[in-house]
């Protein structure tokens, strides 16, 4: 087996005194894992942070193997994003969700495609609604799409104010009243509606939160969210309450 | 044949980092020849450290003596306290011999991958030891990957409170680097750091 392909850089794993086993998502292979020689033989490493798109060889004996990598990289996205904690963490983020969440060894093209358009608009303005919007992509890449096109009571299309947490469908202010508090916020920026400001951002982490947790759940049989993203959802909490963008209690 | 005393060694030395069965066979056989002047003195100075050598109680180094040499010496500058992930990091900073202030070693960074959170690093001693009226900067010598920052942001906000500066290694060109042969992540931090002549 030798394939050559683009792919973004998800986890470096040190093995031994040089090498690594490196994970990445790669355009037409999907999550991929290998051994990567020399990894930290005194060359600059800048290639080899997560989220760095790189040019990948693999070579195996067998398609089930580790094999062995050959990366050279071609553009690194943690590098300009180092000063930041709070993109820095969303990078991390992202590159645990896909690295916890993609199936190995099966091809996601959308997947890679969204995770390099995340990883473009990071340095952005907008980089936190790119997040959860990316989030939100990501789930219906994994076959939890949220259905936000009309409220799954009614079957209107205004008002859409909660999703259900059991369906993922959109629920419409009016007639989610008697079950207000079982249902899961939907910032109306998911839905074209309204401004993307800091509880909205929360209200969407919280919202492709519960359904990515409850994808692990199903999956790897651990409904917990990678480490590196509920640090993320904590650390932006914590620094919009701090700037005064959302209260410090919620 | 080799005897099971020298298979056991081979096996031990094979063990160490950098040094692999052919190689460990190659360092027991000097061993072994060299008895008197090398293997004796080697196991002896083994033996003391097992038994003498222990974590400094206050910053985490590596010393026979308790606090540590470094923590214990009065020439040392009390008002400026340098982070580093780990030992190791430290020994590089002292042979570099650009800092005379104290240490602080975390013992390792956040990782998600490898399970790492915050309390398993020696954050809490570091904002103890940060309160004091002594400490005056923090320095994070953290290294400049994602781990590292990620790390040195989580560190900052802890220390918020104290009333003390919080500053990082910078990053950019190394000495003696070619910008040609920098990688793009590189050069672009460097430009974003650069500073007027």
């Amino acid at each position: 087996m030798d394939w050559r392909d683009d792919a973004i850089v998800l986890a470096l794993r040190r093995q031994g005194e040089s090498s690594a086993v490196v994970t990445v998502l790669s355009r037409d292979h999907g999550r991929h894992a290998g051994w990567l020689r020399g990894a930290r033989d005194g060359r600059p490493r800048g290639g080899l942070e997560p989220g760095t798109l790189v040019q990948a060889r693999w070579r195996g004996r067998l398609a089930e193997q580790l094999g062995v990598f050959v990366l050279e990289a071609q553009l690194s996205h943690a590098a300009a994003l180092l000063d930041d904690p709070l993109r820095l963490a969303a990078l991390s983020a992202a590159c645990a969700v896909c690295e916890r969440a993609l199936p190995e060894h099966q091809p996601h093209p959308g997947a890679f495609a969204g995770l390099s358009v995340l990883l473009a608009q990071l340095p952005g303005p907008v980089w936190a609604a790119a997040y959860v919007q990316w989030e939100v992509a990501m789930l219906r890449e994994l076959g939890y799409g949220l259905d936000l096109s009309a409220c799954a009571i009614t079957g209107g299309h205004d008002d859409l104010a909660y999703v259900s947490p059991r369906s993922g469908r959109a629920v419409s202010a009016a007639a989610a009243a008697p079950w207000r508090d079982r249902l899961l916020a939907l910032p109306r920026f998911l839905v074209g509606r309204g401004d993307a400001d800091a509880a909205a951002i929360l209200d969407g982490l919280a919202l492709t939160g519960h359904f990515l947790a409850r994808h692990l759940g199903e999956t790897a049989g651990v409904a917990d969210l990678p480490a590196a993203r509920s640090r993320f959802a904590q650390t932006y909490r914590k620094m919009m309450a701090k700037s005064g963008s959302v209260p410090p209690h919620e | 044949m080799i005897g099971p005393d020298i298979d056991r060694l081979i096996q031990l030395l094979a063990k160490l980092p950098g040094l692999g069965p052919r190689s460990a066979r190659r360092a027991a056989l000097h061993l072994i020849k060299k008895r008197d002047i090398l293997m004796l003195p080697l196991a002896d100075a083994l033996a003391t450290a097992a038994r003498t050598i222990v974590v400094c109680p206050i910053c985490g180094n590596l010393d026979s003596r308790e606090p540590c040499t470094l923590c214990s010496d009065p020439r040392r500058d009390d008002s400026i306290l340098c982070v580093v992930e780990d030992v190791a990091d430290l020994w590089a900073l002292e042979r570099s011999g650009a800092f005379r202030g104290r240490y602080h070693v975390l013992g390792g960074t956040l990782s998600a991958l490898d399970g790492v959170g915050p309390d398993d690093l020696r954050i809490t001693s570091l904002v103890q030891r940060a309160t004091g009226t002594a400490v005056r900067e923090v320095v994070l010598a953290l290294n400049a990957t994602v781990d590292g920052q990620t790390t040195a942001h989580y560190v900052t906000e802890r220390l918020a409170d104290c009333a003390i500066t919080v500053s990082r290694l910078a990053h950019g060109v190394p000495l003696g680097g070619e910008l040609d042969y920098l990688d793009d992540g590189t050069l672009a931090t460097a430009l974003r750091a650069r500073r007027p002549m």
